[in-house]
């Protein structure tokens, strides 16, 4: 058996994708689960199937909306494969894929359908800590101490970084003005409309140093959803495939150690990914056009393009200037829809979306010939993944 | 700055969540001895490595004989961050407030979570020496902090 067999490159194509319009936490005026079949049934029309062709669902972060509740809604004839990635926070979201990818090859099922539904205002915020009396396990070592929220966790990670490779705020305003910047262009953001301006950023309030309110992901409601089918199904669809080029999912050494003791601890966790994805891509990080890297909070994009090798961690404070990662002159454009900043937080899933829209030419950022188009998904937590499509 | 407000002895304010043993057993020792104002580390009788989380298995010879190891109190900084926002109910007129990430060169460098007392407006420095404060709770229980060195 040639190796060429164990991998998903070139095999599989996202072929359909959809959401729900975005909204600001508490506003969607349906439930959770209405948006989570709105963006399916949406993936499904931009695919040009059926929603009952559609017999796999993946997704990841404990999706409340759970695969069988769907089939049986949308009345699926047969549901062949179901796959939940483990781990919290976006982590999952390229991974959601790159299992559907995998099930697809494996023979599992013929349409496999990753979605995202997230209703902030309905359930748990994720910026709050529980109002618990008592906790044991790991939490027991750091909420009692305010320690508590991914903002806390990702700014501990981030501070280290910056003091080991002098990198300096203006790195973070530099991720926070592309978002909005993009956001201005996509009438789907939920910042459509609402410019950032440095001066702005700058007076904003600090959430937890190093980052600003703009430094951090909105909390929203909505609901996004892409479609992957084989390679041989995808051709004779409506639009255009984006091809499955690699996909990567995993953790370096004990990121996963409690309370904060992951011994490579300034990391965003892509280390051991970052080379196995380009890999399987065949490419090298210079072949990029675009990327979508996961912002929930500024100061993991630059750890994650640092290990994903976009540029060095001396080259930070070069490479992450507003000028250079904007559509349209920057070298390269990250966050093209706005992204969690800016767009919608939707763990993430609109960012394989946007990664989608970028190879088939139809962003509202659209970069010029752009064939290489790479996802990042959830820096700092474990598992992690990533995921490079192309045209 | 609540801290220089609040007459509490405690750095954050009454309402926090109070850390409770592990229902398992786990780390029952840990929290006994902080009461006691000792600190301690997990440890491995087997192979002598250090861990921290505990967890029920050594990550480095799979030995299932941990032990704890109590340790001087003394580390240094490794990351730290001054909070602002509230994400609790209870911290709602306490921030800022810091926290440090502190590592322990007499443990193989294994890493905890506290505050760091003082003034939370100070400049603070990366790898800056630390010793560790045991604040009682009347509730009964101790929390591990950390103040300044040198």
């Amino acid at each position: 058996m040639s190796t060429d067999e164990f991998t998903v490159k070139d095999k599989v194509a996202i072929v359909g994708i959809g959401e729900t319009k975005y909204y600001k936490r508490g506003q969607a005026p349906v439930s959770e689960f209405r948006l989570a079949c709105e963006a399916i049934k949406k993936a499904a029309d931009d695919a040009g199937i059926a929603v009952t062709d559609i017999d796999g669902f993946a997704s990841y972060s404990n999706e409340r909306n759970d695969a069988s509740r769907v089939a049986a809604a949308l009345g699926l004839p047969a549901l062949r494969y179901s796959n939940m990635f483990w781990g919290g926070g976006g982590g999952g979201g390229s991974g959601a894929v790159g299992n559907a990818a995998a099930a697809l090859v494996a023979g599992y099922a013929k349409y496999v359908c990753v979605f995202r539904a997230l209703a902030q205002g309905q359930f748990v915020r994720f910026g709050q800590a529980p109002a618990v009396r008592a906790l044991s396990g790991p939490a027991a070592y750091t909420m009692p101490y305010g320690m508590s929220v991914p903002a806390h966790w990702v700014a501990l990670r981030t501070r280290r970084f910056m003091y080991e490779h002098n990198i300096t705020q203006d790195a973070l305003a530099a991720v926070s003005l592309a978002g909005y910047h993009h956001a201005q262009f996509n009438p789907r953001a939920v910042m459509y409309g609402r410019p950032l301006t440095r001066e702005q950023y700058d007076k904003s309030r600090w959430i937890v140093e190093p980052f600003h309110l703009y430094d951090c992901c909105m909390e929203n409601d909505g609901a996004a959803a892409v479609i992957l089918t084989t390679a041989d199904r995808a051709r004779d669809l409506r639009n255009k495939p984006a091809y499955v080029m690699a996909a990567a999912q995993g953790s370096g050494y004990r990121q996963g150690a409690s309370v904060e003791n992951a011994p490579d601890y300034a990391s965003s966790n892509f280390k051991s990914l970052a080379p196995r994805l380009f890999a399987m891509a065949g490419i090298t990080p210079r072949d990029v056009d675009v990327a979508q890297i996961y912002e929930h909070f500024s100061g993991a994009v630059i750890l994650s393009a640092v290990e994903h090798g976009l540029c060095t961690a001396d080259e930070v404070m070069d490479f992450f200037t507003f000028e250079n990662i904007t559509w349209p002159n920057g070298k390269l454009p990250i966050n093209t829809s706005g992204g969690n900043l800016a767009e919608c937080y939707m763990h993430g899933l609109e960012l394989v979306n946007e990664a989608v829209r970028q190879v088939r030419g139809t962003s509202t950022c659209q970069v010029k010939n752009a064939e290489i188009s790479l996802v990042v998904s959830g820096p700092m937590v474990s598992p992690v993944s990533d995921l490079i499509l192309h045209g | 700055m609540a801290h220089e407000d609040v007459k509490s002895p405690y750095y954050l304010p009454p309402g926090m969540p109070a850390p409770k043993p592990a229902p398992d057993g786990l780390d029952t020792e840990f929290w006994d001895a902080a009461r006691r104002h000792e600190l301690l580390v997990q440890r491995c009788r087997r192979c002598d490595a250090f861990q921290f989380g505990p967890e029920w298995i050594c990550h480095r010879c799979h030995g299932e004989d941990l032990g704890w190891h109590r340790v001087s109190g003394r580390g240094r900084i490794y990351s730290w961050e001054r909070v602002w926002h509230p994400a609790h109910p209870a911290l709602k007129d306490a921030y800022p407030y810091i926290v440090v990430l502190v590592e322990l060169p007499d443990a193989d460098n294994v890493r905890m979570i506290g505050n760091l007392l003082g003034d939370p407006m100070r400049d603070i420095a990366f790898d800056a020496p630390v010793e560790a404060v045991f604040e009682d709770h009347d509730e009964g229980f101790t929390l591990v902090q950390w103040k300044l060195t040198g």
